[in-house]
């Protein structure tokens, strides 16, 4: 296979492996599956059949200098997970973290782990990488048996070097084992997640990288330029392209005026299906003066697609859920609530918040030799591949999707649509297409976490205590869309494909383990007028609910400690120490940990809230939240400071403590968990989609603002908890990161704001114009 | 229209329409990928190069003004040598997805030169308009402080 020009390095040397022994220096396995016959005894429909997990060889090559390279089916969007992978996988091999390399993501030399998503890197999908790498160690330890005469347990291995114990002359690498040769081994497992040899992964004790804090191995071409990007990728003879969307949503595409257009330097050709229209050109920038350009006739739709986003609570609040939730109930709400001496009710709203990713989607698709290549940073590469072959009708086996770095991937972004958009258009053309996409079109028409309208009631007794809460939440995450479904990427809902019925979608419920005698919990989700081609879509948003729900829940719990007269945490560790029950994941001991852990990270006063109203311009106040994702729990505390006079709200401090089980690599853990702080933090006080009855307004970075330098915190500080109650246990499985700690910030801010002031702000974003408003009312 | 370009040291002449914007230029025909594309309304600072010392959002300069030395994330490194910022980014582990730091890192030169020893509020001010969405502002912020020692302690000279 001659190189392509243009691709990075490491894929490159990565793609050429299949037909050449030899690529980048080194001999190279080749995969099951990947000749034509081999697997199965059929000849697979393409060049790209799906990598077979069960073979050993299609997870870990080791060179001859006893180097080894991990393929596995993830993809970094910049957490560090590859870093953290080849930690795992070093440790239970036994070689050098510096002698090892991770490739990720590229469908047709990867494994399937299904790329990224929900946290799962290290929770899930590390297991099968670690029993895989122990796996090789064990059959490199029989190679080694038989090489030096002694039976396995009289062999040491280190650092790839194999040793009879008390004879250390008596040696062989794994490179002099196994250099460039197959292993054929072959794993077992039902699925990927259950892959599994013969050998047992290490205890946790004797992991050697794991804990340590290896610097991340991406970062050094990421500050040097030498990173080459999907964004980068450019082919010969490739053409670029532009998306013309419908000005209003659910416009219908009357007529196209391609004289408007025919002559602009360097056209191509403008391909329209339905309502999908996108301008082709020679050069970018003309692709980009072409779709300003194109006159188009659309026809605006008979009835308003949504309220306005003034509007949008009161039609959530009305408006017939489509579906609901079972309710959750414990103990008797209803007569809790019936005699309770005091009762607390209160609204909290969440707007639709959108990726709003810093590069536009983009994807570059080639449709040589009849196959299809994708380059993309989606971080589901897999998905893309299945869903871009059923969408262009064309066998999996002929399309690849080649993962390459891109910017931030927080689930379900516009880089699905655009791979498809690319695939569909190079197939059009006959040429590599590139797709980017324009700011205004990513800010519009990108996925949004749906917006929350949330209903809570509380009882207090006469005493202070929590005797009663309800809590009801409407989400409207109708249609919700999955991944790389080649019936709801935006450009087959603009061609007019539809699947047999939209996704039912959902909301959720607190995540915490107050132990409430009366409860009762439930869901609904309710669908805005305009269900297809509209670019109030939902879609995964990192936890897709979690930050939205817990903003509701944990405000409300600090109304309730207010209307108690009690100090905010005591009164959240009074409700976490009701009840002693042992729980799945020690949740309840867990909880309190990283309770008393962040307090005392912080150096938190106990008194009730709000303080006694400062005087001047500059108010300050703190306030306390947590959560669960899963088994991850995290508390965090923010110090605000409000002017009173501007309403700007400014974040000093914020402290969080994080108890994810097992720690791979504590530096990027940190780091991961600081900037989904300040993720939230944006979320928080600056990030909602506005629109008027017909389109989304809020479109550039002044319209839709976003967290800044200006607004960063004196100090953020992580602090890394293992709050499993049994000392004596072994360290907990690792589980998610990342997620968990965007979901109590936005109540942490609103209650250090409420501490500050008095004034309790029940609808996210906390803007300086609205904060002052809130500030006036409540002194009028 | 032919535009020649003095890019990190190096000339280079094109041939394009008069308005093409010099982030094209500088990716599609130099081939340089520092510089990006995040909004193309100078609003993100995604696509900056420092042109006659002044950090410049390339998105927003058409060819015909692009005139005089430009300098890339490519061009920073000396005789193979990384910037101190660049250093520095690596030392705090400043990225995450790493899309913006070509415009926080050409930003933070640029900064640099004007006033090697910024305090805080100089650095969030003249930081202030290059976007992070990943939200790894506390670490840059961190990096260039890193940085600034750094140089001071080589006697000024990055
Ligand atoms: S791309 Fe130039 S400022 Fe955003
Ligand atoms: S590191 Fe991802 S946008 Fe800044």
């Amino acid at each position: 296979m001659t190189p392509v020009a243009g691709i990075p390095k490491h894929v490159e040397a990565t793609l050429s492996r299949r037909n050449l022994l030899k690529s980048a220096g080194m001999l190279v396995v080749s995969f099951a599956g990947f000749d034509p016959g081999e697997a199965n005894g059929q000849a697979p429909a393409g060049p790209y059949p799906e990598v077979d997990f069960h073979q050993l060889d299609s997870w870990i090559v080791i060179h001859e200098d006893s180097s080894a390279t991990f393929y596995v089916g993830k993809t970094d969007c910049g957490q560090g997970t590859g870093t953290s992978f080849r930690q795992l996988m070093a440790d239970e091999l036994d070689v050098a973290y510096e002698k090892t390399t991770c490739i990720m993501g590229s469908t047709d030399i990867t494994v399937d782990q299904g790329g990224s998503g929900g946290s799962t890197a290290m929770e899930r999908d590390s297991w099968p990488m670690r029993r895989v790498a122990a796996e090789a160690r064990r059959v490199l330890l029989e190679m080694g048996s038989q090489r030096l005469g002694a039976p396995v347990d009289q062999l040491a291995v280190s650092a790839g070097v194999i040793t009879v114990k008390g004879a250390p002359s008596k040696n062989v690498t794994y490179g002099q084992l196994i250099g460039g040769r197959k292993f054929n081994v072959t794993l077992t497992g039902s699925n990927i997640n259950a892959t599994n040899g013969r050998a047992l992964v290490k205890p946790v004790q004797e992991l050697k990288n794991t804990g340590l804090s290896p610097q991340r191995y991406d970062i050094p071409a990421k500050v040097d330029g030498s990173l080459k990007w999907a964004v980068d990728m450019r082919l010969p003879g490739m053409v670029h392209a532009r998306n013309v969307k419908p000005p209003f949503a659910g416009a219908k595409l009357v007529s196209v005026d391609e004289s408007s257009v025919r002559k602009m330097p360097g056209f191509v050709k403008i391909v329209t299906k339905g309502n999908y229209v996108a301008v082709v050109c020679e050069r970018e920038e003309q692709a980009i003066n072409t779709a300003k350009a194109l006159k188009l006739n659309w026809e605006k739709p008979a009835t308003a697609p949504f309220p306005s986003s003034e509007d949008l609570f009161r039609y959530m609040r009305e408006v017939k859920p489509t579906s609901s939730s079972r309710s959750v109930v414990v103990g008797d709400p209803e007569s809790a609530f019936t005699n309770a001496p005091k009762l607390i009710e209160a609204d909290y709203d969440v707007p639709f918040q959108g990726h709003t990713a810093i590069s536009p989607a983009h994807a570059l698709a080639d449709p040589s030799n009849g196959q299809m290549t994708i380059y993309s940073n989606d971080m589901k590469s897999y998905g893309m591949r299945r869903g871009v072959a059923d969408f262009l009708g064309m066998p999996r086996e002929q399309v690849r999707v080649v993962w390459m770095e891109g910017p931030q991937g927080f689930g379900r972004t516009a880089a699905d649509d655009a791979g498809c958009e690319a695939a569909y258009l190079a197939k059009e053309i006959g040429r590599p297409v590139r797709v980017q996409w324009m700011r205004d079109e990513e800010t519009a028409w990108d996925t949004k976490a749906p917006a929350f309208a949330v209903k809570l009631k509380g009882a207090l007794d006469a005493a202070g205590n929590l005797l009663a809460l309800d809590y009801d939440a409407r989400s409207a995450d109708y249609n919700h869309v999955g991944y790389n479904e080649p019936d709801t990427v935006l450009i087959a809902q603009l061609m007019g494909i539809r699947p047999a019925k939209p996704a039912s979608g959902s909301a959720s419920m607190p995540s915490e383990m107050y132990a409430i005698p009366h409860r009762r919990m439930a869901t609904h989700v309710v669908s805005l007028p305009l269900v297809w081609e509209t670019p109030l879509r939902t879609g995964n948003l990192r936890d897709p609910n979690g930050p939205q729900s817990t903003f509701a829940s944990e405000s409300f719990i600090d109304e309730l400690a207010a209307a108690a007269n009690a100090d905010p945490f005591e009164f959240r560790m009074k409700l976490l120490t009701a009840s002693s029950a042992e729980d799945g994941g020690f949740r309840r001991a867990r909880s309190i940990a990283a309770l008393k852990a962040v307090a005392d990270a912080y150096g938190w006063d106990r008194r009730s809230s709000p303080k006694p109203r400062g005087t001047g311009d500059t108010l300050t106040g703190r306030g306390i939240a947590y959560a669960f994702r899963g088994q991850t729990v995290v508390a965090e505390i923010a110090e605000v400071e409000v002017n009173v006079r501007t309403g700007r709200v400014w974040v000093k401090r914020l402290v969080a403590a994080h108890d994810c089980g097992l720690v791979v690599n504590p530096e990027s853990l940190r780091h991961t968990v600081e900037c989904a702080m300040l993720h939230s933090l944006s979320r928080a006080l600056h990030e909602e989609v506005q629109f008027d009855g017909e389109k989304v307004t809020s479109v550039d970075w002044n319209s839709h603002p976003t967290l800044t330098h200006a607004d960063v915190p004196g100090e953020v500080r992580v602090v890394l908890v293992n709050g499993d109650p049994n000392p004596n246990r072994p360290d907990l499985p690792p589980y998610g990161a990342g997620e968990a700690a965007c979901k109590p910030m936005l109540a942490a801010i609103g209650n250090a704001i409420y501490d500050a002031t008095g004034v309790r702000l029940r609808r996210i974003p906390f803007r300086a114009n609205r904060v002052l408003a809130a500030l006036k009312t409540s002194q009028a | 229209m032919s535009v020649t370009l003095k890019v990190n040291g190096k000339s280079h002449t094109v041939d394009v329409d008069a308005s093409t914007p010099l982030l094209y230029i500088l990716r599609n025909d130099l081939g340089l990928q520092g510089p990006r594309f995040g909004c193309g309304l100078g609003q993100c600072g995604a696509c900056t190069v420092i042109m006659n010392g002044v950090a410049t959002r390339s998105c927003i300069v058409p060819a015909s003004a692009a005139k005089g030395e430009i300098t890339t994330l490519e061009g920073l490194a000396r005789n193979g040598e990384l910037h101190p910022l660049q250093r520095a980014w690596i030392d705090e582990q400043v990225p995450q997805c790493g899309f913006c730091q070509n415009g926080q890192i050409m930003t933070a030169k640029a900064l640099l030169d004007r006033n090697p020893k910024p305090n805080d509020a100089q650095i969030r001010e003249g930081m202030k308009g290059v976007l992070c969405r990943c939200m790894t502002y506390y670490r840059i912020q961190a990096a260039i402080k890193r940085a600034v020692k750094t140089i001071a302690a080589k006697g000024g000279a990055a």
